[in-house]
């Protein structure tokens, strides 16, 4: 009897992990991906909408390059969304849980706000301002990201806790910055910096204005890739990353570790501030990070740390929401449906890594 | 009465992949009863209840419980069965109290009644004679207290049939004690018991009964009135097997790690090594025996530089020149900028010694990362190493570019004892280097430490197999509950000797 009640049978499917898969493979399985999101998603839009899906992807096309400045205003929010994923690409590759790029953005931010207003009003020379803007930026985000990692080495506190707290504090902080520079009076915005004299912009190259996000940043993707792979400090990121025992066994200093790749992490998340305020917006509010810290850590992981692979995904990301945005106003759609169809995308593309990892295997019919 | 026994194992075979862990046991529980279950590490004492407690499932062989056959599939269908195992290492919530991680996991309908569970634990618990508070949080608990959550547990789930698993090792004498006196109680409540220790005296003071295992296969069980330890410990350790390891004399010895008064406590500060003093010569292969847990591990770490031991210790390197070195207070990486090469094979290979998303090259490089000026890692170098590594040692893998996680044991294992040789090592420590390994590639590596040892250097061998230690080892240093319980000569030393002092019967009794 108890031999019966403990009866096994196989259950339908079984989930076991791959041991291994060529990176042709994956990619298909990420192409077939990117078209199941975009079947099922069609299908969900004339369902909701009765719009003829393919109008809708051309419109979500044009929304990122319908004209020459939509193209690069495209381009210039991948390079920010790029910039911080180049930031938090060390950090997570040591398996340091850094969700506070939201706030070594903004402190980047402040940094340079406060470089191009006070800056501006004495009158420095062009060179000398961008220099202290890109230092100062870089401080301010190298010290916000080096206090919970200071804390982590020393005290062993939660740093995911710990980087996401950081966020309101910052956040905090630029709401006074902006009550101090609030212009004009009684706004409560800081307006835009210096409209009149442009000091402190970045200048146009080759007549387009984000010329120098790209290569600010493009410089950042490759010196970020040889740092990681080739360097020292790489080599240590990635034992620690891996093991922690094992970096002491070798004798690197798991706490100077931790200090020093938070402070590189919160410094390129510093210069993200730098390029939002002085190259993008010229302007600072508690909105300049905009939640684009906490999407990063997407682009970050989907790459596995690899920046080139980022450039990819921080693209796929931003072409998405500028295509929802479009789609939202020229076809009078409320805003959440053009998040469900980006959600849908997203969905199959983060699924898509879940079979890469692991095989389903179904149960064998045996009669 | 009935005289059906609570459980009957018959032919029982666990095989983990080549390795066969149990090998056609029987064993037989009664009520009324305590069960001690007898035998070296990896033996396969801990797999065979485990069997019984559904975590693993036999590939041959029937268990009857109560007289009928079951097969025992998960944890659950062990405690419809009144089958409850307390395993060494404890699963309980720390922010939980006492009666909450007693109920977890149970579906009992109804909404929580704290007040009633409360009641229920506090029945078992003067029942028994268990000391339990059931509103005190976990994290709270001392160790012993913490086992007895475990215990009641069990018990609250109606368990009549109770394994412990090395229950003893985390306590004191005192706790000892305790335990000793409610497994008693349990007993003559009519439950079963099998309690699985290294520790004979303990086997003598608490069991009923005593069922030997030795490297899979059961030996035997005789009542504990008619048996004494030294009989125990034939049946446990076996007759020596000779495995013709060469072994020739190095006839230049030379002083280089003498360790004095060591004593290292953890985290929790209980002492893991006491007071432990020895001297390893350079031309030599110093084996260090004892049951696992018993300081091994701090030993060495301590040696690496990865322990902070107590005040008092001190472990002195001497070089070529017979200056003196104190290793202690300094890093791996000091020690080796102080031209001390000192390599070092960890019982946690993919944990320690290697790291395991990592392919061979760049582990080989984890030694040498910081060769060279530059901010630039060299990988050319380990690179050759790596090649050299899987060619001279027959390491079996797709290429220098493959993780080490996805080598089997014995090829991980290659790889970290050919990087630390490559390293030119004056003194050279490894914990269990043979542990999971096959017989050739177990030779392999016994035949690399005494090349290393004809090459003048100061080898330690952390070893668990008797017969191996026996027939390798220069010299062999007995660890016992963190003391050193005996120092001997490695070819006049028998296997019993070792056996008997690693449970230390003479004269002194366990640890303090």
């Amino acid at each position: 009897m108890s031999t019966n009640s403990h009866e096994h049978s196989e259950p339908l499917f079984r989930i076991s992990k791959r041991t291994g898969i060529s990176a042709p493979k994956a990619w298909i399985i990420r192409g077939i991906a990117l078209l199941m999101a975009l079947v099922v998603s069609g299908l969900v839009i004339f369902a909701i909408v009765k719009l003829n899906p393919t109008k809708v992807y051309i419109a979500m096309f044009e929304g990122a390059f319908g004209t020459p400045k939509r193209s690069w205003v495209t381009i210039r929010d991948t390079m920010m969304m790029l910039c911080i994923a180049i930031g938090l690409a060390p950090a997570f590759k040591m398996r340091f849980w850094n969700i506070g790029a939201e706030g070594q953005i903004l402190m980047g931010g402040i940094a340079t706000a406060a470089c191009m207003i006070y800056g501006g009003k004495a009158a420095l020379p062009t060179p000398l301002l961008f220099a202290l803007m890109l230092v100062t930026s870089v401080a301010a985000g190298a010290v916000w990201g080096m206090i919970p990692g200071v804390f982590k080495a020393r005290w062993n506190t939660n740093e995911t806790l710990f980087t996401l707290m950081m966020n309101y504090v910052a956040i905090q902080l630029t709401s006074f910055c902006v009550s101090k520079w609030e212009n004009p009076y009684g706004s409560n915005s800081v307006g835009i910096i210096n409209q009149l004299t442009q000091k402190g912009w970045f200048p146009a190259i080759f007549g387009q204005p984000y010329t120098l996000n790209v290569i600010i940043v493009m410089a950042l993707t490759v010196a970020m890739f040889i740092y990681l792979k080739y360097s020292k400090h790489g080599y240590e990121i990635a034992v620690v990353g891996d093991s922690e025992n094992t970096a002491r066994y070798a004798g690197i200093s798991v706490r100077k570790v931790y200090v020093r790749t938070m402070a590189l992490s919160g410094a390129i998340c510093g210069i993200a501030g730098f390029l939002a305020v002085s190259g993008a917006s010229h302007t600072i509010s508690t909105s300049t990070a905009g939640g684009r810290g906490f999407t990063a850590i997407i682009v970050a992981w989907l790459a596995k740390f690899n920046t080139f692979v980022m450039i990819l995904i921080s693209f796929l990301l931003i072409f998405l929401e500028k295509g929802a945005i479009e789609i939202a106003s020229r076809y009078n759609l409320n805003d959440y449906a053009s998040q469900i169809i980006t959600g849908i995308i997203l969905f199959f593309i983060l699924g898509s890594e879940f079979f890469i990892n692991y095989k389903v295997n179904f149960r064998r019919r045996h009669n | 009465m009935e005289t059906v026994a609570a459980v009957q194992m018959k032919n029982v075979t666990k095989r983990f992949g080549t390795v066969i862990a149990n090998n056609q046991v029987n064993l037989e529980l009664d009520r009324g009863e305590i069960l001690s279950l007898l035998g070296e590490n990896g033996s396969g004492k801990t797999t065979l209840m485990n069997m019984l407690a559904g975590i693993y499932y036999p590939d041959g062989g029937e268990i009857f419980v109560n007289g009928k056959e079951v097969s025992i599939r998960s944890p659950k269908d062990a405690y419809e069965l009144g089958i409850g195992m307390i395993h060494q290492h404890f699963k309980l919530v720390d922010v939980f109290t006492a009666a909450e991680n007693i109920v977890l996991g149970l579906k009992e309908a109804g909404r929580l009644d704290r007040k009633v569970i409360a009641a229920r634990v506090r029945e078992i618990s003067s029942r028994y004679g268990f000391d339990i508070d059931p509103n005190q949080k976990v994290y709270d608990m001392t160790v012993s207290q913490k086992q007895t959550v475990e215990i009641v547990k069990v018990l609250y789930r109606g368990a009549d049939i109770l394994i412990l698993d090395e229950p003893t090792a985390v306590l004191t004498p005192q706790e000892t004690d305790k335990l000793f006196a409610v497994m008693r109680n349990m007993r003559d409540d009519g439950k079963a018991l099998v309690i699985i220790t290294h520790k004979l005296h303990e086997v003598m003071d608490v069991s009923d009964r005593v069922a030997v295992l030795r490297k899979g296969e059961y030996i035997g069980d005789v009542e504990t009135r008619d048996t004494n330890p030294q009989k125990l410990t034939d049946m446990m350790v076996g007759h020596s097997v000779t495995l013709n390891i060469a072994r020739p004399k190095m006839e230049k010895l030379t002083e280089r790690i003498e360790v004095q008064h060591l004593t290292v406590k953890d985290p929790e500060g209980v002492n893991r090594l006491t007071d432990v003093s020895f001297t390893a010569y350079g031309g030599e292969i110093l084996g260090v025996a004892g049951i696992s847990g018993s300081g091994q591990k701090q030993l060495l770490e301590a040696i690496a530089g990865l322990q902070t031991p107590e005040a008092g210790s001190h472990i002195l390197y001497k070089d070529s020149d017979g200056r003196e070195h104190e290793l202690i207070g300094r890093n791996p990486l000091d020690i080796s900028r102080m031209g001390v090469a000192l390599s070092f094979v960890p019982e946690d290979r993919l944990g320690m010694g290697l790291v395991g998303n990592m392919d061979l090259t760049d582990n080989m490089l984890l030694r040498s990362y910081l060769n060279g000026r530059g901010a630039f890692a060299d990988r050319k170098a380990p690179k050759k190493l790596a090649e050299q590594v899987v060619k001279e040692l027959e390491v079996v893998t797709p290429g220098v570019t493959t993780p080490v996680r996805k080598l089997s044991g014995g090829n991980v294992q290659k790889v970290l004892v050919g990087r630390e040789i490559a390293m030119n090592p004056s003194v050279l420590m490894s914990a269990y280097a043979v542990r999971g390994l096959d017989i050739n590639t177990s030779y392999t590596i016994y035949n690399l430490m005494t090349e290393q040892k004809m090459r003048g250097v100061a080898v330690i061998y952390v070893g668990e197999d008797l017969d191996v230690l026996l027939e390798l080892c220069d010299r062999i240093l007995v660890l016992c509950g963190g003391q050193v319980s005996g120092l001997v000569d490695g070819r006049t030393a028998t296997k019993d000797g070792i056996g008997l002092m690693m449970t230390q019967l003479h004269g002194k009794e366990g640890k303090q």
